[in-house]
């Protein structure tokens, strides 16, 4: 029996999770969340984290109703990721290990999305949508390895929600892609945009770059918030379920699963049900709780790091923004 | 349609196999996606029946091995070509083959690839689910005698004409991956396949250049959330 606490804060999430062989003991979160317009920079959000940490920690240690001493290891997001974030949350990680004197192991961000989206779900070996702010993956394991198939040549789908929100100034709370979500739902009209889809890559910017040259105009031809909502979604989502397919197709694939924040889009969820139903294959995918970063994930991937015998030397416990999910041999993956 | 029988489905599109004009004939229909939006789902259907019925003709007119084009019928969404009965596609072989078959194959493909970027014929889904392996003399036998195969490209929706070392560039990082993500040995196969573009290709070392380039950038690029 493994018992894990996880730390997670390389964006604007600040998560920290308990796990006890799978079983969620407690999962807290808060957000950082900006006025409408601005997006959120290293600084300020690693106060934010400085700032709610300690009360976090309490929360999620009360939650989990375990006695401290019981932990086996603490976990803590390695990277990748915004560098004075993470290093402010690493640093409280490492701060608790000395205190109660347990192993500390740093993980890798895109590998707790995934593990926490394999127990979550019950997939086994599934061809993978990482979508995040910062992330735009699809990925396939192979030969003990979470292998990047195709990803976004330039920007994540993830920030080009975000960014298309701030032309509109719609809210940041509880997260600009839910506002979009929610706007588009009511959309009618769908505007032709840019659709760049290379092999199993996709391009965003082009998408973004006509949005932020256009929505006024959009606007005052009659074409309303909801409808460019709307056709962003129908445009970019489109894109994700073709090179998800298409790399389904090639690693011969009947499970796909999606994580990542904007994973819990329920029309991405419902367009990739549908591809899958077309050729016979399952999707997995989970709720905000899990999709959304979170300290749990990171606590559970580092219980699997810990049970196939990881360890880290004190030494080793740095901080990495750039950290490829390709990085990491998954030594606790049997096949 | 009638009498064609469905055999698979790829990456995009439902395959059906049957006679036509009395020729062994395939139909590669890019079925509607009923994930997408009605307009958005025919304007690119459309799009990449004529891109890959134009890409078909420019690679036969170079030389270059892929199934003859028999009828386009955009309305059904269908493209009529030449069936191989007898092929499998690279990445089956790749599963099977004895080590020194596969360095055969890697090195016919890089030969191939580079005759199809040195006419400017940008691929766009390079795979090895796309390149055919055909048994010249119509036997079911693909593991005995090298010299019976022939090597087929095809799946050709994405491709478009460009003779810029950017888009040959990416549609190796695209080929590479594949084989990464599904194969064993994949550092051999690539380097074999590069090996023999190099060799085939006249001053292009800038398409490699270029390769470098767009590896480095996914390893570079900043990621947050
Ligand atoms: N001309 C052909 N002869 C024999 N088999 C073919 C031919 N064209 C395609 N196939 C088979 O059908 C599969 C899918 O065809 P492809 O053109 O790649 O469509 P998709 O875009 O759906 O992947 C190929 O991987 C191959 O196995
Ligand atoms: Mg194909």
């Amino acid at each position: 029996m493994v018992i894990a606490i996880g730390f997670e804060g390389s964006a604007n999430k600040l998560g920290i999770g308990i796990i006890k062989d799978g079983e969620v003991l407690s999962n807290c979160r808060t957000t950082y969340i900006t006025p409408p317009g601005a997006g959120f920079l290293p600084k300020e959000t690693a106060l934010h984290h400085r700032e709610n940490v300690l009360a976090v920690l309490k929360d999620a240690i009360n939650e989990s109703k375990i006695d401290v001493k019981d932990i086996d290891v603490v976990c803590y997001t390695k990277g990748p990721g915004m560098g004075a974030p993470l290093a402010t949350v690493a640093v409280v990680a490492r701060t608790v290990a000395q205190l109660w004197n347990k192993p500390l192991l740093g993980v890798n961000h895109c590998i707790g999305h995934i593990e926490m989206g394999r127990i979550i779900t019950g997939a086994k070996n599934p061809t993978i949508l990482y979508v995040s702010g910062g992330n735009t993956q699809v990925i396939a394991f192979c030969r003990k390895r979470y292998r990047i198939v195709g990803e976004t040549i330039d920007i994540a789908v993830g920030n080009c929600l975000d960014r298309f929100a701030r032309i509109l100034k719609l809210s940041n709370a509880p997260s600009p892609g839910y506002n979009i979500e929610q706007l588009a739902k009511k959309g009618k009209k769908c505007v032709t945009l840019p659709y760049c889809v290379k092999g199993m890559d996709v391009s965003f910017s082009g998408i973004l770059t006509y949005m932020e040259e256009r929505a006024a105009t959009l606007l005052k031809e009659g074409y309303t918030e909801e409808d460019l909502c709307f056709s962003l979604q129908e445009h970019v989502f489109a894109m994700l379920v073709e090179t998800s397919e298409r790399a389904l197709a090639h690693c011969n694939s009947t499970e796909m699963m999606i994580v990542g924040g904007v994973g819990c889009n329920e029309r991405l969820q419902e367009m990739m049900e549908i591809m899958c139903q077309e050729r016979g294959a399952t999707l997995f995918a989970t709720d905000e709780r899990y999709c959304i970063d979170n300290g749990l994930m990171i606590a559970h991937a580092g219980a699997e790091m810990y049970k196939s015998g990881i360890r880290m030397k004190w030494e080793d416990c740095t901080i990495l923004q750039r950290y490829r999910t390709d990085a990491v041999e998954a030594t606790w993956r049997k096949d | 349609m009638e009498n064609f029988e469905l055999i698979k489905q790829g990456a995009e599109a439902r395959i059906f196999k049957g006679l036509y004009l009395g020729k062994p004939t395939l139909i590669k229909q890019r079925f509607e996606k009923k994930y997408r939006y009605p307009d958005l789902d025919e304007h690119l259907t459309k799009e990449r029946i004529k891109a890959e019925s134009r890409a078909i003709v420019r690679c036969k007119n170079v030389g270059i091995e892929t199934p003859a084009l028999y009828l386009i019928d955009l309305k059904k969404r269908c493209l009529y070509m030449e069936y191989f009965e007898h092929s499998i596609t690279a990445k089956e072989f790749i599963m099977e083959a004895s080590n020194e078959f596969i360095e055969k194959l890697s090195y016919d493909i890089g030969a191939t690839l580079a005759k199809m970027h040195e006419n400017n014929i940008i691929h766009g889904d390079l795979t090895t689910s796309n390149i055919l392996i055909v048994n010249q003399f119509g036997e079911k036998c693909f593991f005995k005698d090298y010299s019976k195969l022939k090597l087929v490209l095809i799946d050709f929706g994405l491709a478009h004409i460009d003779n810029s070392a950017e888009d040959k560039g990416v549609d190796l990082y695209v080929l590479e991956r594949a084989i990464i993500s599904i194969h064993d040995n994949p550092e051999k196969i690539f380097g074999l396949i590069l090996k023999a573009y190099r060799k085939n290709t006249n001053g292009h070392n800038n398409v490699i250049a270029k390769l470098d380039e767009v590896r480095l950038r996914g390893r570079k690029r900043l990621v947050v959330g």
